[in-house]
């Protein structure tokens, strides 16, 4: 696989050593000269020095080829979503992995169909979220061009859920439980099967019916 | 306004002494003295990827949208926030590289790129000089 990676900051030189050392063919595009020097000395003719929003230094980097994959990971939101449309527009690279600094320009990723994104900040909420839930319910992975989301939800013993079948839950549209985590391991989502305290319910879900969905698993 | 450099300051000058009712945005509050004393419009302070700063400042009845900050990523940004979000009836944009303002004029944006404009320009008149000396020699 061909791989161009824009941007060569901690996100952007380690998603390239790894690829390199996987055995991917790698560009990696930085423009700063004090970061550019230490980077061609590790990845020698990889490594291509110049700002990736400028159509010469990505046709440089090899995009007319194109790549099958350009990972957008500079420290600019603006320029991350630039490089993409850039890629995907002009040079007709299928697929583009954004990196989202500031969670606030999110949406403006999402409004100009730029998918998937990566957001550190997002990922370490959501970790935190994971490992200290406060709502009950955790969002596990978002699938933004389907507009659903995987979600889980602890089951505790004040849950109005206990000793139902999933069945009679009357889950929202459009959501489906894949799977119950009873015991450290996964059941299907067998219908006879009644909930207990305890039990964590894994569920496809549409965005936005998440206060739905809690309101019939949880009640709080 | 979005951006109030040296164009766009003048751009938000003009509008305002022709009677439009201007607001400026700018990361710079200093920029402010570039507006002058006789400015009458609004002047807002932040970054214009802020939707909150862009709704405060009035963009969702704005009837024209103009772009020119000193980055071009930032004003292709912008500006299709200002088309798409918003669905402002008319957004202009400056960008300085004429090769992303092609790309951007080609997938529907309104731009105006002055290098593109200059290096025209002086080609042509040094062009123009060559064919009037020709022209002087041969007369």
């Amino acid at each position: 696989m061909f791989v161009m990676v824009a941007g060569g900051g901690k996100v952007g030189s380690n998603v390239a050593r790894s690829l390199v050392a996987s055995g991917h063919e790698v560009t990696l595009i930085e423009q700063r000269p004090f970061r550019f020097e230490r980077l061609e000395a590790e990845f020698e003719h990889r490594a291509i020095r110049g700002d990736a929003t400028e159509l010469y230094v990505l046709e440089r980097a090899g995009i007319e080829r194109p790549p099958d994959v350009l990972v957008a990971s500079t420290g600019d939101d603006e320029d991350n979503i630039v490089i993409c449309q850039v890629a995907r527009e002009r040079y007709g690279v299928e697929k583009v992995i954004a990196r989202v600094n500031n969670p606030k320009n999110q949406q403006h990723f999402d409004l100009l169909g730029i998918s998937p994104t990566v957001s550190a900040v997002s990922s370490v909420m959501a970790m935190i979220e994971h490992e200290v839930p406060e709502h009950g319910l955790i969002q596990l992975l978002q699938l933004r061009k389907e507009d659903l989301e995987i979600v889980e939800v602890q089951v505790d013993g004040s849950s109005p859920c206990v000793g139902k079948k999933i069945t009679e839950l009357g889950l929202p549209d459009g959501s489906t439980v894949i799977a119950v985590m009873r015991e450290g391991k996964a059941e299907g989502p067998d219908k006879a099967m009644e909930l207990a305290a305890g039990d964590q319910v894994l569920a496809v879900l549409r965005r936005g019916k998440e206060e739905e969905l809690k309101k019939l698993l949880l009640s709080r | 306004m979005i951006g109030c450099g040296r164009v766009g300051s003048q751009v938000a000058k003009n509008l305002d002494a022709e009677g439009w009712d201007v607001a400026a945005i700018d990361e710079n509050e200093e920029v402010l003295n570039r507006l002058g004393e006789a400015w009458s419009g609004g002047f807002f302070v932040g970054h214009a990827m802020d939707l909150d700063l862009l709704r405060e400042a009035g963009i969702e009845d704005a009837d024209a949208v103009v772009i020119a900050t000193n980055g071009d990523n930032t004003n292709l940004v912008v500006a299709q926030i200002a088309q798409r979000q918003f669905e402002v009836p008319f957004v202009i944009v400056r960008i300085l590289d004429p090769a992303r303002a092609e790309l951007y004029e080609g997938l529907g944006l309104q731009i105006i790129c002055p290098t593109k404009t200059a290096t025209e320009t002086l080609t042509n008149r040094v062009l123009e000089s060559a064919a009037k000396a020709r022209e002087e020699a041969r007369t």
